[in-house]
């Protein structure tokens, strides 16, 4: 077999099965050792354990260049339409706010479903029970006033100051 | 670092099929750009932020936290040997840093290809246990930072191979008995019909090095954690048991093909006086599966896994001192394995571990 970089005789052969599909890649020792590659083994043993089977696709550092905005970008980071096809990978968080059609479309495939339906992060689930309480308080201190319930009130205004101090202490 | 980690000693758990449980968590902050897109100082920023919220979680007392800058390219090469931390982040410099638990069975990079990439190894199957660890801790730091979120996406990730749960779960396996018999393809095939993906390192032809194999999921989004980790381990423990049932079938057909093979590498091993990786790592997975089998005593597997570890190149540099060209390290693997041999005795095969085979070798797989 010859070397999939320069054609000479290849010396380090690596297989692997992602996706129903074996992926060879056949290196002689200067492209490997150019590669990182200086022992197959000692590689390959590690890269086995940490890699996730998007080795080698695309770097994973992108040096950010000052794009010359074609089409869409994400507000937030910058971003473009043509940085996502390029690398398939996004620049922030909010890109996929952006991108939302894209997204749809790249997940499709890729994974069992679309909709994420596992761990939700702590504090953001007490953040939002605290939001909807403040909405409920409040929509009733607006009764209690209206009312002329002004004792009821200001219990209510107590409890609401309460849950703002809270938030702004958890919410950066 | 001086000493193995927890996971590689293999204590408590029976880890002569299944080596390792690994589990990864990818995390960022919200409103901040990814890593590989941030500007050098959002990076830094990113750091500044992360760094002391980790370092100051409870399991992290004691624990190892460098600057990936301050680590010299050996430091780096050898917690990529240990599965601390990635290639992909050992290449990265300023801006980057690393925190790794004291007994290294957590560890957390900061801006890799994520804000934070979490990581709990265990050894033998324990995926779930490794997971809980690991969420816990991830509690903790949500405590603390804002994590980039979407009701419907779960955790954003830079790439959207890891969206949702942001979880990758995965375990090394040692599967001497049905590479030998011939029905590792089938095996892996199956797995990888399910959504699984297995990753093996292949010599030249078909023959695998060392007969290790890791099975890991593939998708993130669309399942609880719960869901993935069971199928996983559902179907990792079924292929333990093909690799058992095949171990007792090869003993029962022909002990003397079986402990020929282990004889012939304990023999290269215990002689051997220059070894490359790739033989030497074929050697003790035959040794290993002696370990298993009765030939050699039981604590030939965890002696096994240390070696695995420590013949690896930056391992080898480290226990040498200096700075070792590919035919002095061939030699100074020799003689560590040669030492480490030293007291054991060679295979014998009256002392085959009577077992009571099981029949059932079809099964879920859908293997016939
Ligand atoms: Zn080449
Ligand atoms: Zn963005």
């Amino acid at each position: 077999m010859d070397c999939d970089k320069c054609g000479k005789p290849a010396k380090v052969h690596l297989t692997q099965l992602v996706g129903g599909q074996v992926k060879k890649v056949a290196l002689c020792n200067e492209c490997a050792a150019q590669s990182g590659v200086t022992d197959p083994t000692g590689f390959a043993l590690a890269d086995m354990l940490l890699g996730d089977g998007t080795v080698g696709k695309t770097p994973s550092v992108l040096p950010p260049k000052p794009s010359v905005s074609k089409g869409r970008s994400c507000p937030e980071c910058g971003f473009t339409l043509e940085d996502l096809k390029r690398i398939r990978r996004f620049g922030c968080g909010n890109c996929y706010v952006a991108f939302r059609d894209e997204v749809n479309d790249m997940i499709r495939g890729m994974h069992k479903g679309a909709t994420h339906c596992g761990k939700v992060p702590d504090g953001l689930m007490e953040m939002r029970q605290r939001k909807l309480r403040l909405t409920e308080l409040r929509e009733r201190l607006d009764h209690a006033i209206s009312a002329e319930n002004y004792e009821e009130a200001a219990g209510l205004r107590d409890e609401i100051r309460q849950i703002e101090v809270a938030l702004e202490e958890t919410e950066p | 670092m001086k000493h193995p980690a927890d996971w590689m000693t293999g204590k408590g758990a029976d880890n002569a099929v299944v080596l390792t449980s690994r589990i990864r968590l990818a995390r960022n902050l919200a409103n901040v750009p990814f890593p590989g897109w941030a500007k050098k100082g959002q990076r830094q920023e990113v750091l500044e932020e992360l760094l002391p919220c980790v370092e100051a979680l409870d399991c992290m007392k004691d624990g190892f936290s460098k600057p990936l800058e301050s680590l010299s390219s050996v430091q780096k090469q050898v917690m990529v040997e240990r599965h601390l931390i990635s290639r992909e982040h050992a290449a990265r410099g300023e801006g980057s840093a690393v925190v790794i638990e004291r007994r290294q069975s957590i560890s957390v990079m900061i801006n890799e290809e994520d804000h934070l990439r979490m990581q709990s190894i265990r050894p033998g199957l324990d995926l779930t246990a490794a997971y809980e660890t690991l969420s816990e801790f991830d509690d903790e730091v949500a405590g603390a930072v804002e994590y980039a979120f979407d009701p419907a996406l779960g955790y954003l990730t830079t790439c959207p191979t890891n969206l949702g749960t942001g979880m990758r779960a995965s375990s090394m396996l040692h599967l001497p008995a049905l590479v030998i018999s011939d029905q590792i393809g089938q095996v892996l095939q199956a797995v990888n019909k399910i959504g699984l993906a297995v990753r093996g390192i292949f010599g030249e032809g078909t023959e695998s090095l060392g007969n290790l194999f890791q099975i890991s999921n593939q998708s993130t989004l669309g399942e609880s954690e719960a869901t993935i980790l069971r199928r996983l381990e559902r179907v990792i423990a079924q292929v333990a048991k093909h690799e058992r049932n095949a171990r007792e079938k090869l003993l029962e057909d022909d002990p003397d093909m079986v402990c020929d093979k282990i004889g012939r590498g304990y023999g290269v091993l215990k002689h051997a006086w220059i070894i490359d990786s790739k033989e030497a790592l074929n050697h003790l997975s035959l040794l290993r599966l002696g370990g298993d089998l009765g030939f050699l005593p039981g604590e030939t597997v965890a002696l096994c896994d240390e070696l695995l570890m420590e013949i690896q190149p930056a391992h080898l540099q480290v226990h040498n001192g200096s700075k070792l060209s590919p035919e002095e390290r061939d030699a100074i693997r020799a003689e560590i394995i040669r030492s480490r041999l030293q007291t054991l005795q060679p295979p014998d095969i009256r002392f085959i571990k009577k077992t009571g085979g099981e029949d059932d070798t079809s099964p879920d797989l859908g293997i016939a």
